[in-house]
């Protein structure tokens, strides 16, 4: 392995893309010729108001639905493995089962995520909680964890199992003035060992010079790419 | 294979923890299997005639009672997400997970039916061929159940569907169960033959449970 991309992962993206997408959530059309592109090192910010298809257009490039119409396309990376596979996700919520320790809930999703790869667990476990500053915290049973540190629980998954793309829904969500440092600091990171970085956010993420796609507004000047918000009214 | 032996070896310690379902089935047949006599009243023979199919029928209602929550419980936390956007087969993971269900409910109930066919005044040849039909036959449930809990989850729906949804399709294990049982104890069928069927039963179920189970998760999520 060579030393420039052993940090991020051994797998080399060059470059993320999607064209022309569209997506369509319960016969609503959420969003309508969405274009991005970004290379290796890049960071893409997505925003606009809520139901404009943040999440959606997250959870299209990680693979959970499919689009309506358009593509996601790579390049690099391993021509084996989808989209999804070579992401972490990082959602709404955090996958932490509440009967298990800090410790053990970190263990699974770097030996699950990880697969056949022979890891040093304990080592990479120990390091990802020391990271996001839960070691004290290790042998106490995830249900008792704030929201702040469950989400730091799920940052501490993306730093235990390298993955080049990172998907990232609200990431800073909860998170403490110090966490949200330790956030920027982790991201930039990333970053620099050339990966990439997709977010939706309200708020400022402080990455240097990110991208921003502005979703739920009329880019292109079809009336149809705009998001209609009083239909989200008329949802059940 | 390092990555389907983390999600059995965790699904099987959330089960065996505090608030898991490996207990509560077990519970749940001990309740069931006392209940009968005080229902049918004190006729020795009687239960005796009937244990085997009480015991089967309490196998099968406590083996359905956790498995509504086998994909829910991963589904309310994001980590059925992680699971579908895995680098592994869909199907090899429904399979851990339900061989996992199997090992802290499903085993339980075979190892506590001997002591439970005591209560029923079944004699020693009895208890063993339930004991033995239901080690064979309880996978057959679970692997039935897969198909159901994954449903219940992709509609989101819990509850009572699964139950309504599942135990039509286990009526032929429950047959074969309970007559091999009866043909090991009274014949005049020779026990191989409907034991022959159950495992039958078995393997075919543990084949097309996991990809049924599968495709309905993969097309039901979106």
């Amino acid at each position: 392995m060579g030393a420039a991309d052993a940090k991020v992962s051994e797998i080399v993206v060059m470059k993320l893309s999607g064209h022309d997408l569209a997506c369509i959530r319960g016969g609503r059309r959420v969003f309508n010729g969405v274009g991005f592109s970004l290379a290796a090192g890049g960071a893409l910010i997505l925003t606009g108001p809520n139901g404009a298809g943040k999440s959606s257009l997250l959870r299209l490039i990680a693979g959970l639905i499919h689009p309506a119409e358009g593509h996601v396309a790579l390049e690099g990376g391993d021509p084996e493995l989808s989209v999804g596979e070579q992401s972490h996700y990082v959602g709404h919520v955090d996958p932490l089962k509440p009967a298990l320790t800090v410790t053990e809930n970190l263990a699974f999703w770097a030996r699950f995520l990880n697969g056949a790869r022979a890891i040093d667990e304990a080592a990479v476990v120990e390091r990802g909680l020391e990271t996001v500053g839960l070691a004290d915290l290790a042998r106490l049973p995830a249900g008792y964890l704030s929201a702040g540190q469950r989400r730091r629980l799920s940052l501490a998954r993306m730093l235990a199992v390298p993955r080049p793309i990172w998907l990232l829904d609200e990431p800073s969500t909860a998170l403490d003035a110090a966490s949200q440092e330790r956030l920027q600091r982790v991201m930039h990171t990333h970053l620099s060992a050339g990966g990439l970085i997709i977010a939706a956010t309200h708020g400022p993420l402080g990455l240097a010079e990110p991208q921003e796609l502005r979703l739920g507004m009329p880019s292109t000047g079809r009336e149809d790419s705009c998001v209609d918000i009083d239909a989200l009214d008329a949802m059940p | 294979m390092t990555a389907l032996s983390a999600l059995f070896a965790r699904d099987a310690r959330i089960a065996i923890r505090i608030g898991g379902g490996a207990m509560m089935g077990v519970l749940f047949f001990l309740t069931v299997v006392t209940l009968v006599p005080f229902a049918v009243g004190p006729d020795l023979a009687l239960l005796r005639r009937i244990g085997p199919a009480i015991l089967w029928l309490g196998a099968l209602l406590s083996s359905l009672l956790a498995l509504d929550r086998l994909f829910a419980n991963d589904h309310e936390d994001g980590s059925l997400d992680l699971i579908l956007m895995a680098r592994l087969p869909l199907e090899l993971v429904v399979a851990a997970k339900a061989f996992a269900h199997w090992v802290t409910t499903g085993l339980p109930l075979v190892v506590a039916s001997p002591i439970l066919g005591l209560f029923l005044n079944l004699e020693p040849t009895a208890l063993a061929a339930t004991g033995l039909t239901l080690l064979v036959g309880t996978p057959a449930l679970t692997f039935i159940g897969v198909v159901g809990a994954a449903l219940a989850t992709a509609l989101r729906r819990g509850g009572l569907l699964l139950p309504v949804l599942v135990l039509p399709l286990t009526v032929p294990v429950l047959i074969f169960g309970v007559a091999a049982t009866n043909a090991a104890v009274a014949g005049p069928v020779p026990f191989d033959t409907p034991f022959t069927i159950l495992c039958a039963l078995t393997l075919m179920s543990g084949v097309i449970g996991p990809f049924a189970a599968a495709a309905t998760l993969r097309y039901g999520m979106e």
